[in-house]
């Protein structure tokens, strides 16, 4: 139907495979976002850190550039496990700010106004649309967390040679299972506590209220019960239990690495039930 | 890669004379509590209208046909698909125009209306050109780029129809869709049913519980009572079926001839010398009254039934 006929006509065309249409969301989605400029400051700001680290390793390998700063010893610190355990926490925890920011964005506006039924009235479902929004979280989180992780593992391999990028390959392996499981785990709770409330405000609040609720109440619990289970709803020990783990680095934190596994894993499936009684066309009162 | 329409069975043309919707023994429950019970019921017109009182069920039933609900038993179908095992394949028939607000407030209509047709599979450069003239056929075309929170509630009323055709749907279901609008935007609304219904391009189901817009558009309705099914009729035949009420026009000496029409058990009334107004009894057969008319040589220049209006109708299926 042409605009100037002003007459409804049927379509008749092509049509899109449904597997990929998840992605249009996230098309639109990220479209929304970039107009943002916070978003896009923060998202520069948080390549300062992976940047500064490639000045480190750059360092690390340039003796002269090392004896104009007059560095003591004339040597820093090597790249390990323990480099780039300090790089997942610094990248973790903008991931989680961010999360905290973006993933309001993403899901109360879709909530506030009723936009839910319109989605599942057509060949779209509840799991294509939390996979929308997950891919263009994750998508965003990957930028600055486990890519550049590897983008400098790969760096430091370049410049130690492949004797060391064997011995070390560990190293690229806890980069990626860690940073991609924090992230997965942070979009999670970030869709999850979202959708269960419809104001980005309070819901942003709510994101990063969890995680210092759940380190405050960690903190409570082994107080007056003078234990250390309460350590396992703070996250943060959580995630610090298995990057220290996966990198081979003694953080102290006491705290069994399977336990942390398995109250990680508690977290995702308490998010994923949360996004299932959520994200629904319609409320049954029963 | 794009799949060619006629290999898709999802979006394939509805074969002739398959009901739009079909519901055979069709019950859901909440909880306990029986929202549904037991529908049996073969719709096939072209705009089909869901009538009841607020509570009958009239929502939920679009809701079942589109799978939002679960059914507790019976099936239902639209164009063949059954609507449990093959949810996927009726939401690429359908459009729907829900009752409440929906829309994405920092959205501008056209991202909006064509990100609603890029997901029902629509290519994107066919879904932005279809997401702009179907704008303008709802008549937001100057209004497309502003974002849809700063809409009136007719104007997002019109931005939803808009998004339940943007697509090209055989079947359109538009819940409650002159809610909150004031007479013109009422009067555009249903201009605009009435002229999709003509373009022959998509079957409609409207569910209101005013009478007028359903009288004003539909040639089928089905009431619901209390999740029931009381009435569901062809509404051109029923209008005619009450053959009780009789218009007639004479011209000729009439003294006496209501008296014989009295004689014969009609309830007659006489406004004007010459005209009549009959109420006929059970099994009265209007021959009756062209051979009373005969033996006093009067002409009969009109006889025709009242019509019922569908609010009679509606009222009798409620009595019922």
């Amino acid at each position: 139907m042409a605009v100037y006929k002003r007459s409804y006509k049927g379509y008749t065309g092509v049509l899109t495979p449904p597997s990929s249409r998840f992605l249009i969301l996230a098309r639109y989605g990220y479209a929304r976002l970039m107009r943002s400029k916070f978003v896009v400051i923060f998202l520069a700001v948080c390549m300062f850190y992976p940047l500064a680290c490639l000045t480190y390793i750059y360092a690390a390998h340039n003796p002269a550039f090392l004896a104009r700063l007059s560095i003591p010893g004339g040597r820093l610190p090597p790249v390990d496990g323990r480099f780039f355990y300090l790089y997942c926490n610094v990248q973790g925890a903008l991931a989680y700010l961010l999360t905290a920011f973006i993933s309001p964005a993403l899901i109360t506006s879709d909530l506030a106004n009723g936009a839910l039924p319109l989605y599942f009235c057509r060949p779209f479902s509840r799991r294509e649309y939390v996979g929308a929004k997950l891919t263009l979280l994750l998508g965003l989180l990957s930028i600055f967390t486990w890519i550049p992780g590897l983008l400098l593992f790969a760096i430091e391999s370049n410049l130690s040679g492949w004797a060391w990028m064997q011995t070390h390959f560990w190293i690229a392996t806890g980069i990626f299972v860690g940073l991609v499981i924090w992230i997965v785990t942070v979009a999670l709770l970030g869709l999850a506590l979202s959708a269960w409330v419809k104001w980005k405000l309070a819901a942003g609040a709510l994101v990063l209220g969890v995680f210092f609720a759940g380190a405050g109440f960690g903190a409570a619990i082994n107080e007056v019960m003078r234990t250390n289970t309460g350590t396992v709803i703070d996250l943060t020990q959580v995630i610090h239990t298995i990057w220290s783990d996966l990198l081979r680095y003694d953080a102290g934190i006491d705290m069994p690495v399977t336990t942390a596994w398995i109250a990680l894993g508690t977290i995702c499936v308490i998010c994923i039930l949360l996004l299932a009684r959520r994200v629904r066309a319609f409320e049954v009162v029963k | 890669m794009l799949q060619p329409i006629q290999t898709d069975s999802a979006v394939s043309s509805p074969p002739p004379k398959t009901p739009v919707i079909q519901l055979d023994r069709l019950t859901v429950c909440f909880g306990r509590r029986e929202i549904l019970g037991g529908l049996t019921v073969s719709l096939t017109g072209r705009t089909i209208g869901l009538l009841g009182p607020n509570g009958a069920g009239k929502s939920t039933l679009i809701q079942t046909l589109l799978g939002f609900c679960p059914v507790s038993s019976g099936t239902g179908t639209i164009f063949g698909h059954d609507i449990v095992r093959a949810t996927r394949q009726v939401r690429a028939l359908v459009g729907y125009m829900p009752e409440n607000d929906a829309f994405v407030a920092e959205m501008t209509a056209v991202d909006f209306v064509g990100m609603m047709g890029e997901i029902s599979g629509l290519p994107r450069e066919v879904a932005l050109e279809r997401a702009h003239e179907v704008l303008f056929y709802v008549g937001l075309g100057e209004a497309r780029y502003r974002e849809l929170g700063t809409y009136s509630l007719g104007m997002k009323q019109l931005a939803k129809l808009a998004q339940a055709i943007v697509h090209g749907p055989k079947l359109v279901i538009l819940d409650e869709p002159t809610n909150g609008l004031d007479p013109p935007a009422r009067a555009r609304m249903l201009r605009l049913i009435r002229e999709m219904k003509e373009s022959g391009e998509m079957q409609l189901v409207l569910c209101s519980h005013l009478l007028r817009d359903v009288e004003e558009t539909c040639e089928e309705v089905l009431i619901l009572k209390q999740g029931r099914i009381v009435h569901h009729a062809d509404l051109a035949v029923e209008r005619s079926a009450n053959q009780r009420f009789v218009d007639l026009e004479t011209v000729g000496a009439d003294a006496g001839f209501a008296a014989a029409l009295a004689g014969l058990g009609c309830a007659c009334s006489v406004s004007v010398p010459g005209r009549f107004k009959l109420v006929l009894p059970a099994g009265f057969e209007l021959k009756e009254i062209y051979r009373l008319a005969g033996e006093r040589d009067l002409q009969i220049r009109h006889l025709s039934y009242r019509r019922d209006t569908l609010e009679d109708i509606f009222l009798k299926a409620m009595e019922n």
